[in-house]
């Protein structure tokens, strides 16, 4: 089969491709996004979803940091439906000292980040669920970003601009004619050519890189996070202290994740992440101290993903080491021309990952053309976001999808399927159309479907039945697959009312399916 | 706090909820409750104004296996958020008359037998329906020409040692005052004298469901002082309406943030006490032998929350002669102030068919039921004529 040939092939589905497969298709390059399973898989599903101000790394990492606000500010702009503009609060605890936070708070500005010290009563006004024993607090710009939104709206723009996104395909190689990469080969055996492989697959990025001679010392760092019930903190929460485990609770969504640790794991654990019960508890440990309240607070799941960190000693915990981009020219590095890898960075500076790395793609193949991701908004972010006005059942939508609520048939399709997280059924059917799932935990993805309190026990059959019908499989097989990923989220906080759930979940459904 | 994250999404509330049966509009108890709460925790703009068609029956509370407290969780969010939904112009107009029974109950009892006629006149009625939103079938309960308060200062209770207090609310002071004089009866014939509260207000019910949540927390705050002083001296507080004592005992800490733990206990409906003391022998009742009624008891909303409606049952089942039916437990549907606006007049029907339906079927003489706004609904609604037990009791006796 004679498969066209791209100017540029992308390997990598998270946050990193899909801005950099955007940009890409911005700048008029032919461009395709190959992904082994589907978007947001690694480590862009598996974080905080926490739009940096870049206060985080003022005090250790000043290049970070103002990258970090710069952009924040254009991701407001750009992806105003996938952020929330919360604002942050560094809290210091008696124990923490007031010297950490003075130092802060000018490393923070030196950053170019609005730093702002409010009184504790004042901050305990603000946010009653914070610990009462804080002695400071400082304001500044974080934000909480839906990293699963913001993918899909890198993926849909860069698919309404003539990219080409092929998921659920492993590069099972690089293909090499010469010294040179001239494109991939896919897991069905399909030669794919491309003037220029991008390699943005996070952890992944080492073994394939490898596999064309090009040796790059990556660390993954595993990072564990807790999801609990609901919103206990409108605003982020950071301890004001040195970077430690478990000091960042962000609202996402109705709910609040906590995190994170940094424990330095085997690259051959990578593909199957799982939080441990001594992750939970430590956890749990250090979070109560950030909002006490949470050692009573529901929690839904816990979850883990891997920090893409780039070393050049691989030895330390990985916190210490620099989260910074990395951007390598194979061809100037190793002499192997036609590969260019985009890793390191974080969440909040992916749409400049991208510009950089396409600022060189440009550059090897020629091309000319400017950057215009900072300035032109994201599908779903532009113009005016809908007003709250229309039924209620569209309004978590909205809320979701910005604008393309406009692409969704609310007048067939506004049945809520989902109720602890109110999603319709137009938006099942929006996600179908857009982005090519196959079972339910790629509908969660893009939907939010089955991710709130109890986790589908009650209105998993509906879904399945209507995705079933859609694509034309059996549903008991899809609620099956979801189940068993659902437990694997479930099992290390099981006690409580997560316990209770858990119960409901196994009895309620038992014989049906 | 609310305990949101109790819920388990069984759905139990749902299936028990009346207004989710006949309106495809309300989001039912869990959506409206804890799944809507989270996303109003989120943003406030979340708040639904569906939730206005909240009974506030709690049922669902009643059904929650896991004790949630959905109504309380529909109840504050309706206060902390919906407060700018009280309407405006002639429709809050009538929302603010039906909330202020006590207000509007002290204007219009000096002209009561005017504006009895008056609010029976189908030009009036068609008015308040056109203009005001008061739906035509409904006719206000008629205001009494004497106050119950100025009738019980004529009676002399200093020939007592023992007293309880009575809390006899709006309905029975500017309506009907008949049936706190059946109570004030039946204790100074068992040897117990009656005082009133030092001061008592309108206990809220209606304030709260029609948005003046801060009105009703300062009227409770008033009757909590009183009630307080009551049971110092050492009386227990007297009801007649299951829905004020279930207001005073449960909506005001829970809803309205008073605290009342230490007075809880002493607010109850006469029924409960009475029973309690006549089956402890403490209250004996000479009954008259000739005395024949049949009589069907329909169990209100706030009655099956407080678990109440047993001592009501048992008490009219010591009366000799009575033929009691216990309907199934069926929400008539007026849900107080809710059922008299225009807007509501067809859902509060279509709940309450069932027990009109089961009302009929049984054919009694009399409906028994401890709720006001139930009296009213199944005497419009089945034309059948409705007594507080305590009435069936005074009538039972002899005095």
């Amino acid at each position: 089969m004679a498969l066209k040939e791209y100017d540029v092939i992308i390997v990598g589905g998270g946050i990193t491709g899909a801005a950099t497969v955007r940009d890409c298709a911005l700048r008029g390059l032919s461009a395709l996004l190959i992904e082994r399973g589907d978007i947001c898989d690694g480590a862009s599903g598996r974080n905080h979803g926490l739009l940096h101000s870049g206060a985080r790394y003022a005090v250790t990492d000043r290049e970070g940091a103002e990258e970090c606000i710069k952009e924040n500010r254009i991701l407001r702009r750009i992806a105003s439906n996938c952020v929330e503009q919360t604002e942050g609060l560094f809290i210091s605890l008696p124990e923490d000292g007031l010297d950490y936070q003075a130092n802060f708070i000018k490393k923070c500005r030196e950053a170019g980040i609005d730093a702002e010290a409010i009184d504790p009563a004042e901050a305990l006004r603000m946010e009653p669920a914070i610990n009462p024993r804080i002695i400071g607090a400082v304001k500044v710009p974080d934000a909480s970003v839906d990293p699963f939104r913001l993918v899909d709206a890198h993926i849909l723009d860069a698919q309404r601009h003539g990219a080409d996104i092929l998921k659920f395909t492993a590069v099972t190689e690089l293909v090499k004619e010469g010294g040179r990469v001239v494109g991939v080969k896919t897991q069905k055996g399909d030669v794919i050519r491309a003037r220029e492989v991008v390699l943005a697959a996070g952890i992944w990025t080492a073994g394939l890189a490898r596999e064309a001679g090009v040796n790059i010392g990556m660390m993954p760092s595993k990072g564990a996070l807790i999801i609990f019930g609901h919103r206990v903190a409108k605003m982020v929460i950071n301890r004001c202290r040195k970077p430690a485990n478990a000091d960042i609770l962000v609202p996402g969504d109705v709910v609040s994740v906590l995190g994170t640790t940094s424990d330095k794991v085997p690259i051959e654990t990578c593909d199957d992440m799982h939080a441990t019960p001594e992750e939970v508890e430590l956890l749990l440990r250090e979070g109560e101290q950030l909002v006490p309240c949470l050692a009573q607070t529901r929690i839904i799941r816990a979850y883990a993903g891997v920090r893409p960190l780039v070393v050049a000693d691989p030895a330390g915990d990985g916190r210490n080491v620099s989260r910074g981009i990395v951007l390598l020219d194979h061809e100037e590095r190793d002499g192997v021309p036609g590969l260019i890898t985009i890793t390191g960075g974080k969440l909040t500076t992916a749409r400049l990952m991208a510009e950089m790395a396409t600022d060189l793609i440009c550059k090897k193949l020629g091309s000319s053309a400017k950057c215009e991701t900072a300035v032109k908004p994201l599908p779903g972010s532009e113009g005016r976001k809908p007003r709250f006005k229309d039924p209620f059942n569209m309004r978590a939508a909205i809320g979701r999808h910005g604008n393309e609520v406009s692409q969704m048939d609310f007048k067939t399709g506004g049945e809520i399927l989902c109720e602890c997280e109110s999603v319709t059924r137009a938006e099942i059917e929006y996600a179908v159309k857009n982005f090519g799932v196959r079972n339910i935990s790629d509908l969660r993805r893009h939907t939010r479907i089955g991710m709130g309190t109890c986790q589908g026990s009650f209105c998993i059959k509906k879904i399945a039945d209507v995705l079933a019908d859609i694509l034309k499989v059996p549903a008991d097989e899809l609620v099956k697959e979801y189940r068993q990923e659902r437990w694997k989220g479930m099992t290390p906080v099981m006690w409580g009312d997560t316990l209770r759930e858990a119960e409901y979940m196994q009895k309620t459904n038992k014989d049906e399916i | 706090m609310t305990n949101l994250e109790q819920c388990l999404k069984c759905n139990l509330c749902t299936l028990v909820c009346p207004m989710m049966e006949v309106n495809p509009d309300y989001p039912g108890p869990k959506k409206a409750g804890p799944d809507g709460e989270r996303y109003r925790l989120k943003d406030p703009a979340f708040f639904d104004y569906a939730l206005k068609y909240c009974l506030n029956c709690k049922r669902c509370e009643v059904a929650c296996p896991s004790d949630v407290r959905i109504g309380d969780m529909i109840q504050l969010a309706r206060i902390k958020y919906g407060s700018q939904a009280r309407r405006k112009g002639l429709t809050g107009l009538r929302d603010w008359t039906l909330a202020n029974t006590d207000l509007v109950g002290s204007l219009a009892s000096p002209f009561a037998p005017v504006v009895n006629e008056v609010l029976q006149l189908k030009p009036v009625k068609s008015v308040m329906d056109g203009m005001l939103g008061v739906d035509k079938h409904r006719t206000f309960p008629k205001y009494s020409k004497q106050k119950f308060v100025n009738w019980f200062r004529k009676q002399d209770q200093s020939a007592f040692d023992k007293f309880v207090s009575y809390f006899h609310g709006c309905y029975v002071n500017y309506n009907y005052p008949k049936q706190g004089q059946d109570l004030v009866k039946i204790l100074n014939s068992a040897g117990y004298g009656v005082h009133l509260l030092e001061k008592e207000k309108c206990c809220g019910v209606a304030l709260m469901s029609n948005g003046f949540a801060a009105r009703a927390k300062k009227q409770g705050a008033v009757n909590l002082a009183s009630i307080r002083k009551a049971a110092d001296a050492g009386e227990p507080v007297l009801t007649t309406s299951s829905t004020c004592t279930f207001t005073m005992r449960d909506e005001y800490p829970d809803v309205l943030g008073l605290q009342n733990s230490d007075v809880r206990d002493n607010i109850m409906l006469a029924t409960k006490w009475l029973y309690e003391k006549i089956s402890s022998g403490e209250v004996k009742l000479k009954f008259r032998k000739d005395f024949r009624m049949k009589v069907v008891y329909h169990t209100a909303c706030h009655m099956q929350k407080m678990g109440w409606q047993l001592y009501s049952i048992e008490l009219l089942r010591m009366i000799p002669g009575l033929t009691l039916t216990v309907l199934d437990q069926n929400c008539c549907g007026i849900s107080g102030t809710f059922g008299f606006k225009k807007e509501n007049y067809g859902f509060s029907q279509k709940i309450g068919s069932k027990l009109f339906e089961d009302i009929r079927t049984n054919n009694p003489e009399y409906v028994a039921t401890d709720c006001e706004t139930c009296k009213w609904q199944i005497e419009m609604s089945t034309g059948i004529p409705v007594l507080n037990p305590i009435e069936i009791l005074a009538e039972a006796i002899e005095l």
